[in-house]
């Protein structure tokens, strides 16, 4: 390919591959945490979904003529993909994680013009497509780790999600258990009080057991990609603090029919889908005020559909409804240029 | 508000004045110790030089000499065909060999119309016009005229003539004189040894420009990695009589604060209203060289006909800050800095943030060129296949503009040129602060500069069309009149053989 010889003429200082490597790493910690409470089935759907995403983006590029290398070595595709095995059970039936991908990377990203051009964040994209599709296989998650009755090895790990063998003596119903948010829904649907749902060995300090640690951990991952200015504060803080708000208003009006603030914060997607989701450059918000809105939307959405909505989470549904919006709201939030309307000094 | 404001202490007249900052700017590896530490010497007398006739901005020089006259050194060879034009002089004295298009130092690599001199060795001063040392008992006219006779330009790339500059006009005062000594490019150190070694002839140009303006302060900007030349200054400053009204402010280093509108920013906290010009906010910015040239053409008589240049870059045997005739061939200066190295990767005309490749050896050192730069591969390595723009935003995290630049490429991109103007593409003045930030690698200026292009060439084709349109509309009225009179005419006479029956 011939370069153009344009200015400026120095060593460029960024690179793709560097920023998702980067955010690769930031995801470390968190998924460590999830391991550690629900057993090797993520490490199995991580090498999954990080196959089955870059053969299918091979696959597009192939057919579209370009090299694959290209795409694969931008580290796009993993990221799509090891976010998507975070999102899922850790036990989700193998085919299901193929399917999700090759939405994702097929249908979401590719089809549309590939990196850089898709409207919806990918990973959320096939995520939704799922839960819409498969909501059983979608909502299946293990007790955490000191919860659960039995404990998965990876041999037993690997036969549940290749075939769906339980080892002998064990049903569904003994190893799965509700996650935090829908146990507090379930509950607060049947009329008991805060103090008595939180009265249960399912909860931990702020949030389900186990799940809060995995969110602080996701936390200290987007606190490292802040510090290494991978992504900047707008989206993050605007998401949490509109969540925050939201749900403190309704727990200072209430508060045994409305969980308090750290709850919402410390459960289910909302700090992954803080730093590591609605982040997403691609999909997101590009001015900084932009931003700010594009952030606070999600988290007043996801509070919403948690309090009244049909799904217990709804990180995923915020994230996409915003993505339709950003270019709009891109477009209202220009910054003033220099030299453009009232000066300021 | 203003009784409120007499109440607030007033700094010291001497306390610098207060530092603003601008949106974005980068930290680029300066680079400028490979040639600070050598003094300005002069570059050899070529055997040839190609001197183009038009090295400004404004109206083309119109050529006074022919193939085969006999011409000296500060001769003027073209004289200025407008008001804002300027007159081109011989560097050197010799004779007129071709009068023909030569490439110049120009990003098209286009040729343009050249005077070819056979330099005869000799460097004959042609009759000068005498020094104006009592420039101060003069008419301003009379000073502009020999800035305007001297073809001095500005010397920090725009090249705009010096004298429309300094002639605002009685409706605009102009109360602040800026000059930037800045030098944010890295590599380049002309201005920094100019103002080392030649302070007080700076001060000297400084104090003409003072004098013809008529402004209360006078602001010399420097980045703060040149101490030597800030002391300098300062020295050269304290022994001269415009100390009281002048201020040699060091800033932070950050590219770009050379550029005039982010000077002015940092200097005196005011926006250059977009589009419009420096001397709207009562301020004029003035390049370090423009002031040196001030001096030479008000006080000795001289003409613009050599500039520092710095000749630098990992590929350079011996970096050197020369003074180079205007029209000195780029293989010259190469040559007396000892060659080459490694063969260069690169070789550019000003800095590497907004200079130039050079596609021609034999292309003539212009009055705006301040640095010939020979780039290793590693200094410069090709930024590879560009990939898709991911709109991570740092690129308008560093516009100094405060644009989006990842909005003017994706809109400039899909050749959306009523979208580019609706993110102010005018406004960028393709820094490459975006590009170097870049972590796809999009030559993302060039795009800027693809999509300017095309909104002039629409603009172009709109305002043919348009007179196409009232050429049409004149003629249709036309023909209608005729028609018409031409009715009238036949009525009347059947009229007129109506009438006696």
């Amino acid at each position: 390919m011939k370069t153009i010889i344009s200015s400026p003429h120095v060593p460029r200082v960024n690179r793709v591959d560097r920023i998702m490597l980067d955010v690769l790493l930031a995801l470390v910690p968190g998924m460590l945490a999830m391991t550690w409470f629900f057993g090797w089935g993520l490490l199995i759907n991580l090498v999954l979904a990080v196959t089955f995403a870059v053969v299918a983006e091979a696959a597009v590029m192939l057919a579209r003529g370009r090299s694959p290398l290209i795409a694969i070595g931008d580290l796009s595709a993993v990221v799509t993909a090891v976010l998507f095995a975070i999102s899922v059970p850790p036990m989700l039936p193998w085919w299901l994680t193929l399917l999700g991908m090759v939405f994702a990377i097929v249908l979401v990203k590719q089809l549309y013009g590939g990196m850089g051009y898709n409207p919806f964040n990918p990973a959320m994209a096939a995520y939704v497509f799922l839960l819409i599709s498969y909501p059983i296989a979608m909502t299946t998650w293990l007790a955490p780790g000191m919860l659960a009755e039995h404990s998965f090895t990876f041999m037993e790990s690997l036969r549940l999600i290749l075939d769906g063998t339980l080892p002998a003596g064990l049903d569904w119903d003994a190893i799965s258990s509700a996650t935090p948010l829908d146990e507090m829904r379930g509950k607060l649907d049947l009329h008991l009080t805060i103090d008595e749902i939180r009265h249960s060995p399912l909860w931990g300090y702020v949030g389900g057991r186990g799940w809060e640690w995995i969110a602080f951990w996701f936390l200290a991952g987007g606190i490292y990609l802040l510090w290494r200015r991978t992504i900047t504060w707008h989206i993050p803080v605007s998401m949490l603090l509109a969540l925050a708000i939201c749900s403190g208003i309704f727990w200072s009006l209430d508060p045994q029919t409305h969980p308090f603030p750290a709850f919402h914060l410390f459960s289910g997607a909302a700090i992954l889908g803080a730093f590591f989701i609605a982040t997403d450059p691609v999909t997101a918000c590009t001015t900084r005020q932009g931003q700010l809105i594009f952030g606070a939307i999600i988290g007043i959405t996801v509070f919403a559909i948690r309090t009244w909505g049909g799904y217990p989470d709804a990180v995923a549904f915020a994230v996409l409804l915003m993505n339709i919006a950003a270019p709009t709201i891109d477009y209202y939030t220009q910054p003033r240029v220099f030299g453009h309307g009232r000066e300021h000094r | 508000m203003a009784a409120l404001h007499s109440f607030i202490p007033q700094p010291p007249s001497n306390a610098l004045p207060r530092l603003w900052t601008f949106h974005g700017g980068i930290h680029v590896p300066d680079e400028k110790s490979l040639s600070n530490a050598q003094a300005i010497e002069p570059a050899p007398l070529p055997a040839r030089l190609v001197i183009p006739l038009q090295q400004h901005i404004g109206a083309p020089a119109r050529v006074l000499v022919q193939v085969g006259d006999r011409v000296l050194k500060g001769q003027m060879i073209a004289e200025p065909s407008g008001f804002i034009s300027a007159p081109v002089h011989a560097s050197s004295s010799g004779r007129i060999i071709a009068i023909e298009p030569h490439p110049i130092p120009h990003p098209s690599g286009l040729s343009a119309l050249c005077a070819v001199i056979e330099t005869d060795g000799e460097d004959v001063w042609a009759e000068l016009p005498p020094p104006l040392t009592d420039y101060p008992q003069r008419y301003p006219h009379d000073i502009r005229e020999r800035i305007r006779w001297a073809g001095v330009v500005g010397m920090g790339g725009a090249s705009f003539p010096t004298s429309v500059k300094l002639d605002p006009g009685a409706d605009r005062p102009i109360h602040t004189l800026i000059i930037n000594g800045v030098e944010c490019e890295p590599y380049i150190t002309c201005d920094d040894r100019l103002m080392r070694e030649r302070a007080g002839h700076i001060l000297a140009g400084v104090r003409i420009m003072h004098h013809l303006l008529g402004v209360e302060r006078v602001l010399i900007g420097i980045e703060d990695n040149k101490p030597e030349a800030i002391a300098r200054m300062r020295l050269a400053l304290a022994e001269t009589d415009l100390h009281a009204c002048t201020q040699v402010v060091p800033i932070p280093t950050l590219y770009p604060s050379g550029g005039e509108k982010q000077l002015i920013r940092i200097l005196t906290g005011r926006e250059v209203p977009s589009g419009g010009l420096p001397a709207q906010l009562g301020i004029v910015c003035q390049n370090i060289g423009t002031a040196a040239a001030v001096a030479d053409a008000v006080l000795e008589g001289r003409p613009l006909i050599s500039r520092i240049v710095t000749v630098t870059g990992r590929a350079i045997a011996a970096p050197r800050n020369l003074e180079v005739r205007i029209g000195t061939p780029v293989s010259e200066l190469i040559a007396h800095c000892g060659g080459y190295l490694e063969p260069p990767h690169k070789l550019i005309c000003g800095g590497p943030m907004m200079g130039f490749a050079l596609t021609h050896l034999e292309t003539p050192i212009t009055k705006p060129t301040n640095c010939v730069l020979a780039l290793t591969e590693a200094e410069s390595p090709d930024p590879g296949p560009a990939l898709a723009c991911i709109r991570c935003g740092r690129c308008a995290e560093v516009c100094p503009a405060k644009l989006l630049p990842q909005q003017l490429y994706w809109h400039a991109r899909a050749k959306d040129l009523d979208r580019v103007q609706d993110y102010n593409l005018f406004d960028c003045i393709e820094c490459g602060c975006c590009a170097q930030v870049c972590p796809s690698h999009i030559p993302l200026v060039q795009y800027y500069r693809y999509a300017k292009t095309e909104v002039w060439a629409r603009e172009q084709e709109k305002r043919k069309s348009e007179q196409a349109r009232a050429r049409h509309a004149a003629r249709q009225a036309r023909l209608e009149r005729q028609e018409q009179e031409k009715q009238a005419r036949l009525r009347k006479q059947k009229e007129a053989v109506k009438s006696p029956q």
